[in-house]
């Protein structure tokens, strides 16, 4: 990752006190990460080439823009900005048409194009705004450099916050208060057999409490997955059981025990894709076979207890340490890279 | 982008917590695995789906979703709108295919998760 000191925004190069070259570093990668059809604005305000001058005045006008395309259709024809109506006003042709008036040689950018792309156009074309097309050539909305400075200033925002929630916060001073060296708080969670009305209810008053302790956000997410699954699992093949959750000062383990029937061949029920539900629930969107893959790899530790005729213990562990060391980048590694 | 300037170009319905329509889409995904969705969408995307029944509201609150597109005209159960009103998990509906929701969605300029 290239983290420039000077960075070039709008053709530009600006000196950047060092305080805040992370910040325009951010900013510079952002131009590269996202694309034009992410930022543009998609509500758009046309004109056609028949059209008066008059209609535009008052269009502009209303709608406070500095210019509009112009479009036959879903095609674009042309371009006609504030300059073009004043031009209009002096010679005393406001009844003319939009089609005698416009710049019919438009610069355009494609919405699938990232966005420095578009910077690169403004800066070597000096336009208050381009029209965007997409791959088939039709006009799907309109980009100005107002549309990347506020974007992308709102989305450095947004990565700020994200990374302030990541960060380990302090747990709560209530909790501090009751918790002793070695000590550890559990939760337990009932989930009845084929209640799938209240599927995933455990796994939100989970996620919940995880957050509400104060635990950073990628382990929170991480253990909102493997409850999901182990909520699911009790709901779709078991008589019903439970999820216990432990958060100690080194780990978070989540434990769904059930009292039966149990798993005759737990390897063959490891097996990705493999599963045992039943038509009816499948067609629901469950029974996809991932649901102990999905809880091995959101946990740094995993493991299955079962007999065929009794219960099944699923534990899994996600480690405090290794998490804040982590910071989730590894989980996201694995997680594309399995199936 | 934000989910209202995507509800409005596909003519979606609201069906739910309309507040969410401000939410920022990070991306999109599409898939009626449950378990699928729960492993590979990201926090932010926007899911589409032709599922309808309560427990895909679980699944956007657990993951993180900016919103569900129920597609392929399905109706959605009361329930489902009753938990999702809850949760404030914002559901549009299409009458689309989810094919050519998703079609729509990439020409706005949205990105899967990988």
């Amino acid at each position: 990752m290239v983290r420039q000191s000077n960075a070039v925004i709008g053709g530009e190069r600006v000196e950047v006190p060092g305080h805040r070259k992370a910040y325009f570093g951010k900013m510079h990668e952002l131009l590269y990460e996202l694309r034009i059809g992410q930022i543009m604005t998609t509500s758009l305000i046309t004109v056609t080439p028949n059209d008066s001058m008059y209609t535009v005045k008052e269009l502009l006008r209303s709608h406070r823009i500095s210019g509009a395309p112009v479009v036959e259709g879903d095609r674009l024809v042309g371009i006609v900005s504030v300059e073009d109506v004043i031009k209009a006003l002096e010679a005393g042709r406001v009844e003319a048409t939009v089609g005698s008036c416009m710049t019919a040689e438009v610069v355009t950018v494609q919405s699938s194009n990232m966005v420095v792309e578009a910077v690169k156009k403004f800066a070597r074309h000096k336009y208050g705004r381009l029209p965007v097309l997409d791959a088939e050539g039709r006009l799907v909305g309109i980009l100005t450099p107002s549309d990347i400075t506020g974007r992308l200033l709102a989305m450095l925002d947004q990565q700020y916050h994200r990374r302030e929630e990541d960060e380990r916060q302090p747990a709560p001073q209530w909790l501090a208060e009751l918790q002793a060296p070695g000590s550890s708080m559990s939760l337990r969670y009932p989930v009845a057999a084929r209640d799938f009305a209240r599927g995933g209810e455990a796994a939100s008053r989970i996620k919940r409490a995880l957050t509400a302790l104060g635990l950073p956000l990628t382990l929170v997410r991480r253990a909102a997955i493997i409850a999901y699954e182990q909520e699911m699992n009790l709901i779709i093949h078991t008589d019903g059981g439970s999820i216990t959750v432990e958060v100690e000062a080194e780990r978070v383990r989540l434990a769904a025990e059930d009292i039966g029937p149990g798993i005759p061949d737990i390897e063959q029920a490891l097996k990705p894709g493999f599963s045992t539900a039943p038509d009816w629930v499948r067609e629901m969107g469950f029974g996809a076979g991932m649901g102990l893959n999905n809880i091995k790899n959101s946990a740094d530790s995993f493991h299955i207890h079962s007999q065929a005729g009794s219960g099944t213990l699923v534990e899994a562990v996600i480690s405090r340490r290794q998490q804040a060391e982590d910071h989730g980048v590894r989980r996201e590694g694995k997680g594309s890279s399995s199936g | 982008m934000r989910l209202k300037e995507i509800a409005k170009q596909l003519d979606a319905s609201v069906v739910s917590a309309p507040d969410g329509l401000a939410n920022e889409v990070s991306g999109g995904y599409v898939g009626d695995l449950l378990s699928v969705v729960m492993a590979r969408a990201k926090q932010g995307n926007l899911w589409v789906t032709v599922h309808a029944h309560p427990n895909i509201v679980a699944v956007a609150t657990l993951v993180g979703l900016s919103g569900i597109i129920v597609a392929e005209g399905t109706v959605v159960d009361p329930a489902t709108i009753k938990r999702a009103t809850e949760e404030g998990v914002t559901i549009l509906t299409s009458a689309h295919s989810s094919f050519n929701v998703v079609a729509s969605l990439v020409r706005m300029g949205l990105e899967g998760p990988f």
